[in-house]
């Protein structure tokens, strides 16, 4: 087989990984890498993806050869000659495999470090000063290198957690600053769970009595699907969560405003959403502001979700249909249904959760959030 | 009324099939057996891949799905895999090496009654609570008490029963091969099937005791509220998936090693060929089979153990390609220069290659740690794994089957459905799989219930579920050519029906009992085509035709079994709600099983004769 033909052989895998490239929804493939971290692990994706593709190119070609000429013909039984080995051959492809591999496992070794260097640096600081897993946070604020803005995140069957260094929190979605590096700290509540962004970079697994770390950076403002990627119970597949990377001044606003005391609802509706919220006892799990219990997701800012428990659109009919019955759309979640709850209420807290926002509509309409 | 005479008659073939210690036999209920898991764990997987041919679909719910999914990965490589290896290794073992039996045919049938009855425990699962729903790999805290349902309690005992009867099968295997090899049938002239059975037995040994280990931790935690893998409690989580992987990993090899077995012996028979680089083939095996310890923490790189560890299991994992690139393009040069003959075996085979290669690359890009952060619990490791065995050892097991079919039965499978099934099957295999390791790079993470609409992910989805029910046809196909030719096909009555190349083509078809009469002997590598270039195309005998000692049929190893099952059950039984006290299940397994040991050792077995006439007779009637 002349270089020509082996080429056109190689043609429509090319033509594949072109096509390739742009596959996917934006914001979730990794076939479209968003910032460094995932655009080094695109590229060196791509890079055994080169390597390998010869390696096939070289099996297929001979492949075909063989059972294209050596195939019997009819009334020849004579026996081909019997023959050994090759020793020549036989080194070629022990060597040269040696060699291709030799080429992948530079950047392998390389890009570990790259990948993990950072988190390795603040984990070796939280041990000088708190002793091993021992984490205080006030001490943890102090601390850390000034660069790494450190995030919080616990994974729960079935919704995350992130603990701001500022001292608030929210669930299911995250925010940080664009072009910045960001580190994740990662720990789990109940079972592993595995923190994704596929757009921005690797997965690193929360595991329970484990503390890991994973940073992430996005290029631009914007919002980037997140996913668990650990098998974590029966609604795994749900729990997804977003992560919004805003410019640096909406995300000094947006992170002064979570610190702000809690105001009073304005509308009328939502203030008497208020008060159902606490009779009705939602406040036994969902914190506002920080006022109520932290079992559940946080609710402070629940306004300016994109979607509810993650993975539903969030309007208002869909949040009737959570708040009536959560087993019934995310099997195994751990709050309560409230099939007894009368329409007025509903509707008051329904009036009440939106009213919780924090990011002003510019930086919404900026981030194409509803 | 059924008349007596046969009801009789049709007890003693019952009877016959229960207490056989006769390899052929065995290899046939092993077949039997691996067949039935290996169709209930493909019917798991299309009703899975159903609920994901759109998206947000409500066909099942997440927890019945981590119940086949788990079921599914669980079945396929314990129940299915590793008796189909079985089969054939206890079919063709014997005969390649020229051996009556196995070293230890009492233990043989102990083997393959482990293996069923904790399958069988294992399955029974789904009407006691819920079948396991942690995943195939049962990650703990998600597999401990307070997280996972009651049938990770059946996935452990199960598990372990029919653990313990892979383990006896393959110490057996060892010594078999080392001890009872055919005179001239050196270590170097051992058929690549042999070598890989005995490697992967090795490793048998090596991988099923520390999952022995880890499967009584677990069940410690489990039934006996101990505390090794919770946290919190002093208990460490990553602990089980170092002893699961030292394990798992293996586990692999010990699968693909024996169908590189079938495949080096189906690939030169039909290309009438000698192997290429036979050497250098074995010492590949040798190599993969000791690096195949070496590499577990790389189902663990996104677990947290550093970029030192990680680098240095991800170099070991990467070496692996190595010898698996010399087994490739020997068996490329084996069939270069043949005269290739397109049987349906020979379609399996020579497809494996490059489907493997296929396989193989995807595992090296996966050895780069730092992007499988990317990879990891993606459908693009569904891919690769489906890819190694689906398109390793799957085809390898189809290639064997079509291969020796004539040689256990005694009539050829049907060429035209073989190869009508064969390109359902083929076809199938890449639609599903092949698509998967697109789905995975766009963010579809593994054991996920349902996708969300608007995420891209719809149309391959859809893709992968029709392979899914090309596979199925391809079954169904495989079922009809059993079916067909069982009664139409012409009896096999010559003793080689292929042309082939080795020392079980050197008995008659059907086998007798005592597999060879007079012992041959070996004088190459392909003794068969050796003699029949070289000699009169009979193997010579190295002994007198005299009376053949043989060893009887025993049903201890059924009770035995029985027994290990019922207390089995008695354990799972302290948190079910019976009737029954768990301890009347422990105790009466308990004196079940050790009162069959009890038994067989004051026994005194010395087995029976065939008389030197009845051989002669026999052999007869045979030629």
């Amino acid at each position: 087989m002349n270089a020509r033909k082996s080429f056109l052989r190689f043609a429509p895998l090319m033509a594949l990984m072109l096509l390739l490239a742009g596959c996917g929804e934006q914001g979730l493939t990794a076939l479209d890498p968003m910032g460094p971290q995932s655009q080094w692990i695109f590229d060196n994706m791509l890079l055994s993806l080169y390597v390998m593709a010869l390696v096939i190119v070289v099996v297929f070609v001979i492949f075909f050869i063989v059972i294209v000429k050596f195939r019997q013909k009819d009334g020849d039984n004579e026996y081909p000659e019997q023959t050994h080995g090759n020793t020549k051959l036989e080194v070629a492809w022990t060597v040269i495999p040696i060699f291709l591999l030799a080429i992948l496992a530079v950047p392998t070794i390389t890009g570990q470090f790259y990948l993990s260097v950072d988190a390795e640096d603040i984990a070796e600081e939280e041990e000088e000063t708190e002793g091993i897993g021992d984490v205080d946070e006030e001490v943890d604020e102090e601390d850390l290198d000034e660069d790494a803005y450190v995030i919080e995140v616990t994974g729960h069957q079935f919704w995350w957690e992130f603990d701001y260094p500022e001292g608030f929190t929210t669930a299911n979605d995250v925010y940080v600053p664009a072009e910045e590096e960001v580190v994740f700290q990662l720990e789990a509540e109940d079972v592993i769970h595995s923190f994704w962004v596929p757009a921005l970079g690797g997965k690193v697994d929360n595991i329970p009595g484990v503390t890991n770390h994973v940073w992430l950076e996005a290029d631009d403002p914007g919002v980037y699907m997140g996913k668990c990627a650990e098998l974590c119970g029966p609604s795994h597949a749900l729990m997804d969560f977003k992560l919004i990377a805003m410019e640096d001044e909406d995300y000094a606003a947006w992170n002064e405003e979570m610190q702000e005391e809690e105001e009073e609802p304005e509308d009328t509706m939502a203030q008497q959403g208020r008060e159902e919220f606490e009779d009705q006892g939602c406040i036994a799990c969902h914190a506002v502001e920080g006022e109520g219990s932290a079992q559940g997701p946080t609710l402070t800012n629940f306004g300016d979700r994109t979607t509810i428990a993650g993975f539903l659109e969030y309007n208002e009919e869909n949040l009737r249909d959570w708040i009536r019955d959560p087993g019934a759309l995310k099997q195994g979640a751990n709050m309560p249904a409230a099939p007894g709850m009368e329409d007025e209420e509903l509707d008051a807290i329904i009036a009440y959760l939106d009213s919780l926002e924090k990011l002003d509509d510019e930086t919404k309409e900026d981030l194409d959030i509803q | 009324m059924v008349s007596e005479a046969t009801n009789t008659r049709k007890k003693s073939v019952l009877w016959d099939w229960l207490t056989t210690v006769d390899h052929k036999k065995i290899a046939i209920l092993y077949l039997i057996a691996g067949a039935l898991f290996f169709v209930k764990a493909g019917l798991m997987a299309v009703l899975f891949r159903i609920q994901l041919i759109a998206p947000e679909m409500e066909f099942i719910s997440g927890q019945t799905f981590n119940e086949l999914v788990t079921m599914h990965g669980t079945i396929m490589l314990f129940l299915a895999a590793t008796p189909l290896i079985f089969a054939f290794a206890n079919f063709a073992v014997p005969l390649q090496i020229g051996a009556r039996d196995v070293a230890f045919p009492f233990v043989n049938s102990l083997g393959f009654w482990l293996f069923l009855s904790g399958g069988i425990l294992l399955s029974i699962s789904w009407f006691f609570g819920g079948a396991p729903d942690a995943g195939w790999t049962s990650y703990v805290p998600l597999a401990s008490r307070e997280f996972g349902g009651i049938g990770i309690d059946f996935y452990v005992l199960g598990l372990q029963i029919s653990g313990f009867g892979t383990l006896v099968s393959g110490i057996n295997f060892i010594v078999t091969i080392i001890n009872m090899r055919a005179p001239g049938m050196t270590m170097m002239r051992l058929p690549l099937f042999v070598w890989t059975m005995l490697i992967t037995s090795m490793l048998i040994v090596f991988a099923f005791t520390p999952l022995a280990a880890g499967l009584a931790l677990l069940m410690l935690d489990r039934i006996f509220d101990a505390q090794f893998f919770i946290p919190g409690e002093g208990g460490n989580v990553v602990l089980w998936q170092h002893i699961f992987w030292i394990f798992g990993h293996p586990e692999v090899y010990i699968l693909v090693l024996p169908a590189f077995g079938i495949i080096s012996e189906v690939i030169p028979a039909f290309s009438k060929k000698r192997l290429f680089g036979y050497t250098s083939m074995v010492f590949a095996v040798l190599i993969i089979g000791f690096l195949s310890f070496m590499v577990w923490l790389h189902h663990m790189f996104t677990v947290g153990v550093g970029p030192i560890a990680n680098s240095v299991f991800a170099i070991a994992t990467m070496t692996i390609a190595v010898p698996t690139g010399i087994k490739i393009f020997n068996w490329l040069f084996t069939m270069w220069g043949g005269k290739i003959r397109f049987t349906t075996a020979m379609h399996f085979a020579a497809s494996f290659v490059p489907t493997f290669v296929l396989g193989g690359v995807t595992g090296v890009m996966l050895a780069m740690a730092p992007v499988t952060h990317l990879y990891h619990d993606t459908y693009f490791v569904v891919a690769h794994f489906h890819y190694i065995i689906v398109g390793g050892i799957v085809l390898g097991l189809f290639a064997g089957f079509f291969y020796w079919y004539p040689k256990m039965f005694g009539h050829k499978l049907n060429e035209t459905l073989g190869i009508i099934m064969f390109w359902l099957f083929y076809i199938g295999f890449h639609l599903t799989f092949f698509i998967q390791h697109i789905l995975g790079l766009m963010g579809m993470p593994r054991r996920v219930y349902t996708f969300l609409e608007g995420q891209g992910l719809d149309t391959m989805n859809f893709i992968s579920t029709i392979g899914a029910f090309l596979m199925s046809a391809a079954i169904i196909v495989l079922v009809v050519n059993i079916v067909y030719s069982a009664l139409n096909s012409e009896r096999v009555t010559v003793k080689d029906p292929w042309d082939a190349r080795t020392l079980e083509w050197a008995t008659h078809t059907p086998i007798p009992e005592y597999n060879f009469a007079q012992t041959p002997q070996v004088r190459s590598l392909d003794p068969v085509f050796y003699e029949k270039i070289h000699g009169n195309g009979e193997m010579k005998p190295v002994e007198p035709l005299d009376e053949i000692h043989m060893p009887n049929g025993s049903i201890l190893p059924l009770i035995i079994s029985i027994g290990l099952f019922i207390a089995g059950f008695g354990f799972i039984s302290f948190h079910l709600d019976l009737f029954i006290s768990p301890y009347v299940f422990i105790a009466v397994g308990g004196i079940l099983t050790f009162g069959a040991m009890a038994a067989r050792s004051l026994q005194n077995d010395h087995g029976y004769h065939i008389d030197k006439e009845t051989v002669e007779s026999m052999e007869k009637e045979l030629s």
